[in-house]
């Protein structure tokens, strides 16, 4: 028998209302091409106008919608009714404060990527008139994988690092800083090392893999963090056999 | 109600509004930049564009060819200054964001990679991968974050624009995190909000395209400029409206009807070669694409879905290999949200609503008629694209009068003394009231998704690929009453955090303006040209219509069109030609 | 000020328990525990070895009892889940390029499980000799 009705279990939280989160149900129609965003458009659409959440671009590019379904952190916007079962629990992502129902505070988020100058710092400057940097297309794929991610924070929702020490860098920053230290244009590296290379940057993780696992564009940051350990490891080793050269 | 003291503040954090703020930090480093967006930066929906930005670089391409591509593309309705300007600063502004680390893809010798793109004779579309709009967008914000004069404020919904004596002093915003109401008291403000697709039932864009900032402008007495040409790309996902860029026609796809014809040839595209030929068949421009659409659908040669007509874009000759390398988020979107994988199976597409080629009337350096008052991006209207936009042109618009925008706002700001004027103060507390009413009023009869979806289909119906003067009348009157009605809109959720239901009532608020001003300005054009196409007056007039409409808010709701000049340098409007017959 | 955002608890004791893929982490980690046990029982035996024949033959006794033979069972089923899960993210840590592509991770993995089972079969043959 085909499914008609879907259940959806979200987790509300009005601070002016409510001393803390509690879930609240909601029946939605059951369409075979709908994802749990559609979903929870309906909810805000038909029964519930004062259900607050982020989305925009519905094909999962502008990161907005990170949610967790059934424990899970996944983008709404890609993930598909006809994979889960009747009844579904929808919650904030995990590891951020709550402001208001599916909306957290990214700003712990926004500091850290700020922190790790995710900007090209180039061996010298040049004139437009000088035309581009050279990039032969095997350099170009070298860093590409880890210049694909959308910020959309599903990676700090599945850290238990993160969850337990919120010091942590975290995934997303450090590989968009392991993206800039790969850039063959770039010699930033030591620049960024203060962040990246330090107790909260990369020696935080264990490796425990889950960002690498939900992420949704296949970023890969556990690599990037595995690979980035390697070259601080280089580099201090570098800088103690050489220290009249550090950068 | 607190204010925030600023130098330049910049409402919108798109490619646009971030490009401009970085321009105003390289330009003067004394002056602070207050960077306000509803949304983060990366949300913003440059973000979701694929194909890429068009620059001259090659040694078979040339100025004048991206300037014929583009004045032509735009049916003559471009203002030439402008397009010379945009066309010879593309490749400097695409080098630059190069330098700022953008990962352009390149040749086997190193150098940026060009492909070929609709509407265009030569090669110069710069790409990355297909998310180029998402790696401009993610380079200019992580740029951007060199600079300590630019503050940003996210999650700040912008309201009203505070203007006094002919001048432009600010701007209120919501604080969405807290509901409070802020003024920014600016010496120079620019508007970058992006275009306002949302208007419409099917589109591409996403949910913040609302025109906030066109409807800001235009009700602070700027008028909105060549409205009614509203752009529909030729393949999006149906259901959706999900982009399928115009790359994967540049790569070699190829659109066929029911009987898997290349329907294209029949309109003045044609001949169906094998290759992409440039401006030919699946490369012509995206107006004539879509209303190839529109004509097969009234020949009932379309294929009927769950989710209305569609046609079928077909890659599978391009090969597995080639899509993985050149279009791999198209094959990644097709398989997640219709179930078909390009390399095996075409994907169902139908012409859905993509760009706004009008908005706030600018000059060539971004500026409007209101002192202080600067507009760029989709939002503005300067106009380069005319009465159709060719596929990657926006990016570069972005970029170029992004840069400027920034530059002509900080000589103006610096030229200021600090200090606002009298009065305004009143004036932003006014503002306040509008928001603050919302929450008092205890009662109202309408519902905001229920007027939202009315104005939707009144704009599907009378102001679509197609229009007469019946459908834009009765559109026009729809629009008209929907206004009055939503003076009556009740505010369902009452809390001041993050209350998202509040938004969408002033979202939908925008549209409207935004909706009134298209349908009007669409009425009172009676030709044919670019993408505003009328079954009354199928041909171009260009003795009475070589001209931008303006419209101008009244507070009673209909807007008074009058017309300026378009500025012609050196191309004479001429037939538009495509297919073979353009060789 | 209305704002009032909401930390939820997460417990510094429990939280391995809230998925499965935080339960084969910690049994990753946890291997290393009878792994090291197991090796200081060689080392143990190493030791004994060098006391001669006799107390070499007594430890060696001594530890083919139930409780032993189950420990050593355990002892390696975490050291092959610690081998399967290490093999697994080399290609993270050590992305290798050939011939201007990338090596894909399987190829990285399955040569590691070769060296592993060519190793562990010279060793096999050199204890059963």
């Amino acid at each position: 028998m085909s499914k008609q009705s879907v259940e959806l279990e979200i987790l509300r939280y009005d601070p002016e209302r409510d001393e803390a989160p509690h879930f609240q149900s909601y029946t939605v129609p059951y369409r075979e091409d709908w994802v749990v965003l559609d979903a929870v458009n309906y909810v805000k659409e038909e029964l519930d106008r004062t259900l607050s959440y982020r989305w925009s671009c519905h094909m999962a590019v502008c990161g907005s919608c990170g949610m967790v379904v059934d424990g899970e952190p996944v983008l709404a916007c890609h993930a598909f009714l006809r994979d889960y079962p009747d009844r579904i629990r929808i919650e904030p992502l995990h590891n951020f404060p709550v402001e208001r129902d599916l909306v957290v505070v990214i700003d712990d988020f926004i500091d850290k990527l700020g922190s790790v100058k995710p900007y090209l710092v180039p061996k010298e400057e040049k004139d437009v008139e000088e035309g581009e940097y050279l990039q032969k297309p095997p350099e170009l794929a070298t860093f590409m994988q880890y210049t694909a991610c959308i910020n959309c924070l599903l990676c700090y929702s599945a850290c238990p690092q993160y969850a337990l020490d919120e010091s942590f860098v975290g995934p997303a920053a450090l590989a968009l800083a392991h993206r800039y230290n790969l850039d063959s244009r770039d010699v930033g590296r030591g620049a960024r090392e203060d962040v990246v290379a330090s107790n909260p940057g990369v020696w935080q993780c264990s490796f425990v893999g889950a960002c690498s696992e939900v992420c949704p564009k296949s970023v890969d940051p556990a690599a990037a963090i595995q690979q980035a350990k390697i070259a601080a490891s280089g580099d201090y080793f570098l800088n103690l056999l050489t220290p009249w050269k550090r950068k | 109600m607190d204010s925030i003291n600023t130098d330049v503040a910049i409402v919108g954090a798109g490619g646009a509004g971030l490009r401009a703020a970085i321009a105003v930090a390289e330009a003067d480093p004394a002056l602070k930049v207050a960077l306000i967006s509803k949304v983060y930066p990366m949300r913003s929906h440059t973000v979701a564009a694929e194909g890429g930005a068009a620059g001259v670089i090659k040694d078979n391409d040339s100025f004048d060819h991206h300037f014929h591509d583009t004045v032509a593309g735009g049916d003559w309705l471009c203002d030439q200054d402008a397009v010379e300007l945009f066309i010879h600063d593309a490749p400097r502004q695409l080098t630059r964001i190069e330098h700022w680390g953008c990962p352009w893809s390149r040749e086997p010798d190193g150098h940026v990679a060009v492909r070929a793109f609709g509407g265009m004779k030569v090669e110069r579309t710069w790409y990355a991968a297909d998310k180029t709009g998402f790696h401009l967008l993610h380079t200019l914000f992580q740029t951007s974050l060199k600079y300590p004069t630019i503050e940003r404020f996210d999650e700040y919904y912008s309201t009203d624009l505070v203007v006094a004596d002919g001048r432009c002093h600010g701007l209120t915003a919501i604080e969405m995190k807290s509901g409070q109401v802020r003024f920014f008291k600016a010496r120079a403000v620019i508007i970058a909000t992006g275009g306002a697709g949302r208007v419409f039932p099917f589109t591409t864009n996403g949910a913040i395209k609302t025109g906030d900032g066109m409807a800001m402008a235009y009700r602070a007495g700027v008028p909105l400029e060549d409205m009614e040409f509203v752009q529909y790309h030729p393949t999006g996902l149906p259901g959706t409206g999900i982009l399928i860029t115009e790359g994967s026609r540049g790569e070699g796809g190829i659109l066929v009807n029911k009987d898997g014809y290349r329907y294209l040839q029949d309109y003045n595209l044609g001949p169906p070669d094998p290759w992409p030929r440039k401006k030919a068949m699946e490369l012509g421009p995206r107006d004539r694409l879509s209303q190839a659409f529109w004509h097969e659908q009234q020949k009932g040669r379309t294929i009927g879905t769950d989710h209305g007509d569609v046609v079928h874009l077909d890659l599978r000759h391009l090969g597995e290999a080639k899509i993985d390398e050149r279009l791999p988020m198209v094959r990644e979107l097709a398989m997640s949200y219709v179930g078909v994988d390009p390399v095996q199976a075409p994907i169902p597409v139908r012409p859905v609503v993509h760009y706004t080629m009008g908005g706030i009337d600018t000059d060539i350096n971004a500026a409007t008629r209101l002192d202080g008052l600067y507009a760029a991006g989709e939002c503005a209207c300067v106009s380069i694209n005319g009465a159709n936009r060719l596929g990657s042109n926006s990016l570069t618009e972005l970029l170029v009068f992004g840069a400027r925008a920034g530059r002509f706002a900080a000589e103006y700001a610096a030229g200021q003394a600090v200090g606002a004027a009298p009065g305004v103060d009143a004036l932003a507390r006014a503002a306040e009231a509008r928001v603050v009413d919302l929450f008092r009023r205890a009662d109202g009869d309408e519902n905001v998704v229920a007027l939202r979806r009315e104005m939707n289909e009144a704009m599907e119906d009378g102001a679509g690929i197609y229009r007469t003067e019946a459908s834009l009348r009765s559109c026009t009157e729809r629009m008209l009453e929907i206004r009055e009605r939503y003076a009556n809109v009740l505010l369902a959720d009452r809390s001041n955090v993050f209350n998202t239901d509040l938004i969408e009532v002033l979202e939908l608020g925008s549209m409207i303006d935004v909706a009134v001003a298209m349908a009007s300005s669409a009425l009172e054009r009676k030709e044919s040209r670019g993408s505003h196409q009328r079954l009354d007056y199928p041909d171009r007039d260009d003795d009475r219509y070589l001209r931008h409409s303006l419209a101008h808010y009244s507070p009673t709701g209909q807007p008074r069109i009058d017309y300026r000049e378009v500025t012609i340098t050196r191309s004479e409007p001429a037939v538009r030609v495509y297919g073979g017959a353009a060789e | 000020m209305s704002r009032r955002p909401y930390r939820r608890e997460v417990s510094k004791t429990g939280w391995w328990l809230t998925h499965p893929r935080y339960i084969r982490y910690l049994l990753r980690e946890v291997s290393c525990i009878f792994i090291g046990a197991y090796a200081v029982a060689v080392i143990v035996a190493l030791w004994r070895l060098s006391q001669g024949r006799a107390a070499f033959d007594a430890y060696m006794a001594s530890s083919h009892d139930t409780a032993s033979f189950a420990f050593a069972v355990l002892a390696m089923l975490f050291a092959l889940y610690h081998t399967y899960t290490w093999f697994q993210v080399t290609p993270k840590a050590m992305p290798l390029v050939f011939a201007g592509k990338r090596v894909p991770g399987a190829v990285i993995v399955l040569g590691h499980w070769a060296g592993f089972i060519v190793a562990s079969a010279i060793f096999w043959f050199l204890m059963a000799g």
